[in-house]
């Protein structure tokens, strides 16, 4: 048998079906039960710098209302 | 260690000048003093720092020098690659703008690639590296791996380019389409990409938070699978070592398929991956809110990379490549419209709660129509990929409206959202000079697109009418000459909408220049690292 059809078998095989099973796998671990949690978590990283940025440190931070804390000298 | 690069310069000097005189093209010799030249600077450079107190930079924060010359440098080759494109348009419709005069290095089939370079390597390639760079920072948390190499990766980019660009002018070309420069070129161009790869997965490895975020997997597909793509396109033995010349391995239909497979993945990694990277990061950052799926997101990626990969043969239907390769594309193109619709909605639906961004922001509505325009895009190229429609459409200037629908429309507002969104920032201003000037770019732009777009259905479609049109005794009816002489009114409107797209990459130019030159200062915490979880 020459590389060609033995490569050629090969792929149409078992490397069509590895490929579709890690897809499928891919898709399925997605919706893995408890992963919403991490989700938000990481949806929301990217919002981190701003409110590390401002944390209420600056009088027109946009950050000011969603993390404003109760101030004691108030 | 500055004696190693002081002998590497003028190495390399040296052997550049040599080059330039055995050199048996014009366009090689010139590469060859370009080379010496830049060897010969960086030696002079490097001389007046040797034995000299070394300057001390603070390497605490993140690394946003490259990211700054970046987005200069996209605004830059936009224009550029904008204004070459307005002008070979203009060509098409007056055939008197290919100068006698010029013959041979300014006419349409010299500037052409330049125009197709321009756009996608120069203006989206430095806007894909700047963002990614700025991107895999603050997701990060981390500063870029690797010191100046990422310096190497953009004034190495920017040479690629500069080569690729005189090459083509001077006659340099594999004859590839978006793959023309030539052999020594392309060397360099990898391995400026494995410095790039290096600095983006270093950084990855280096990260202070715990998950890789999904715009980063994008950029990393897109680097990864562009490197893969230019090293097997680009297999090819150079004529001579002292010519640009060099032949292709590949020949016949394994040539046009690898060629295509290239060709078409050009479009899926390096236009579509790489700024859905951008689009997974910008878009909820200036929104204010999250993306509005996550899980979809994931799918959206490991969707888009399994299919894209398979969809090349759609551009050689009705060839030599057989038809079970050509209906294999076509069903992977029709099946990759359901990621790509999924990702336009994760990225519009973003916006869910905050529609009113879209009147008050001007930056919004750019990522917004940017969108639209990759889900209409995205529809019109299955639609296209399918056997019966190609064989009206191919050839045609329809597919020229295609392509620009998506690079205008859907990579060129998305990076001005992009740069309007990184300018300010990066230069530490409240906001852009001027907001106006965005709205005024917005419509410039939107307009340009909706012109060029429906003159290129319009005469796509006549034009692929006319060719197949036979009277009753199957001759057929029209001449190519005859198509071309029709063609004219819909190729000034065309010429008309480039120019419009033009003028606002002007003003936004302006509008960059006088954020970083005027724009007040913005009050608050300085530019630092996040701290980790």
């Amino acid at each position: 048998m020459d590389t060609y059809t033995l490569l050629r078998q090969i792929a149409d095989s078992w490397v069509l079906l590895a490929m579709f099973a890690f897809f499928i796998g891919c898709i399925l671990w997605v919706f893995r039960p408890g992963v919403r949690a991490q989700h938000v978590q990481a949806s929301e990283m990217i919002f981190k710098e701003d409110r590390s940025a401002c944390a209420n440190a600056c009088a027109t931070c946009a950050c000011k209302t969603s993390l404003d804390v109760p101030n004691d000298n108030a | 260690m500055d004696y190693v690069k002081l002998t590497m310069f003028a190495v390399i000097a040296l052997l550049a000048a040599i080059a330039a005189n055995f050199g048996h093209d014009l366009a090689y010799s010139v590469h060859a003093i370009i080379i010496m030249l830049i060897a010969g600077g960086m030696f002079l450079w490097q001389l007046r720092q040797t034995d000299e107190e070394k300057p001390v930079f603070d390497t605490s924060g993140y690394m946003d020098g490259p990211v700054r010359y970046g987005v200069v440098a996209t605004a830059f080759w936009g224009v550029v690659g904008f204004l070459v494109g307005v002008f070979i348009a203009l060509q098409l419709a007056f055939p008197v703008l290919n100068f006698d005069w010029s013959e041979g290095y300014l006419n349409f089939g010299r500037l052409r690639p330049l125009h197709t370079s321009a756009v996608i390597f120069a203006f989206g390639g430095n806007a894909l590296i700047a963002t990614s760079f700025y991107v895999v920072q603050r997701t990060s948390a981390a500063r870029l791996w690797g010191g100046n190499l990422a310096w190497f990766v953009f004034w190495g980019y920017q040479l690629f380019i500069v080569l690729a660009a005189t090459g083509y002018l001077l006659g340099a070309t594999q004859s590839k389409e978006y793959a023309e420069p030539e052999w020594y070129i392309d060397i360099w161009l990898t391995l400026v990409w494995l410095a790039y790869l290096a600095v983006f997965m270093g950084t990855i490895v280096r990260r202070r938070e715990p998950h890789i975020y999904v715009a980063n997997w994008f950029y990393l597909a897109f680097i990864v699978t562009v490197a893969m793509l230019h090293v097997v396109n680009n297999i090819s033995i150079p004529v001579s070592i002292f010519g640009s010349k060099s032949v292709q391995v590949f020949a016949g239909v394994q040539d046009a398929m690898v060629q295509w497979w290239y060709g078409h993945n050009a479009v899926g990694f390096f236009l579509t991956a790489g700024f859905l990277g951008m689009m997974y990061y910008f878009v909820p950052k200036q929104a204010g809110r999250p993306i509005y799926s996550y899980k979809l997101s994931i799918i959206h990626f490991w969707a888009l990379i399994f299919l894209y990969i398979w969809a090349g043969p759609h551009h050689l239907h009705y060839t030599a490549l057989p038809d079970w390769a050509g209906t294999l594309g076509m069903v992977f193109s029709i099946v990759l419209w359901m990621p790509s619709w999924g990702g336009m909605i994760n990225g519009l639906m973003t916006l869910e709660g905050a529609w009113d961004k879209i009147r008050t922001d001007p930056i919004i509505r750019m990522f917004v129509a940017s969108l639209a325009f990759y889900g209409m895009s995205t529809f019109e190229g299955p639609m296209m990929s399918i056997r019966a429609v190609n064989s009206l459409s191919h050839y045609t200037d329809w597919t020229i409206g295609h392509v620009h629908s998506g690079a205008l429309g859907w990579n060129g507002l998305i990076t001005f959202g992009c740069l309007y969104f990184l300018t300010p920032k990066l230069w530490g201003r409240a906001q852009m000079y001027s907001v106006a000037a965005i709205n005024w770019h917005f419509w410039l732009a939107t307009i340009g697109i909706v012109l060029y777009a429906s003159s290129m259905w319009v005469t796509g479609i006549m034009e692929g009418l006319m060719w197949r049109e036979v009277d009753a005794n199957g001759f057929l009816v029209n001449s190519f000459a005859d198509t071309v002489a029709a063609k004219f009114p819909m190729y000034v409107v065309r010429a008309t909408g480039g120019i419009l797209y033009l003028a606002g990459g002007l003003i936004m130019v302006w509008n960059m220049w006088m954020t970083v030159r005027k724009s007040p200062v913005h009050q608050g915490a300085p530019n630092d690292a996040i701290p980790a979880e």
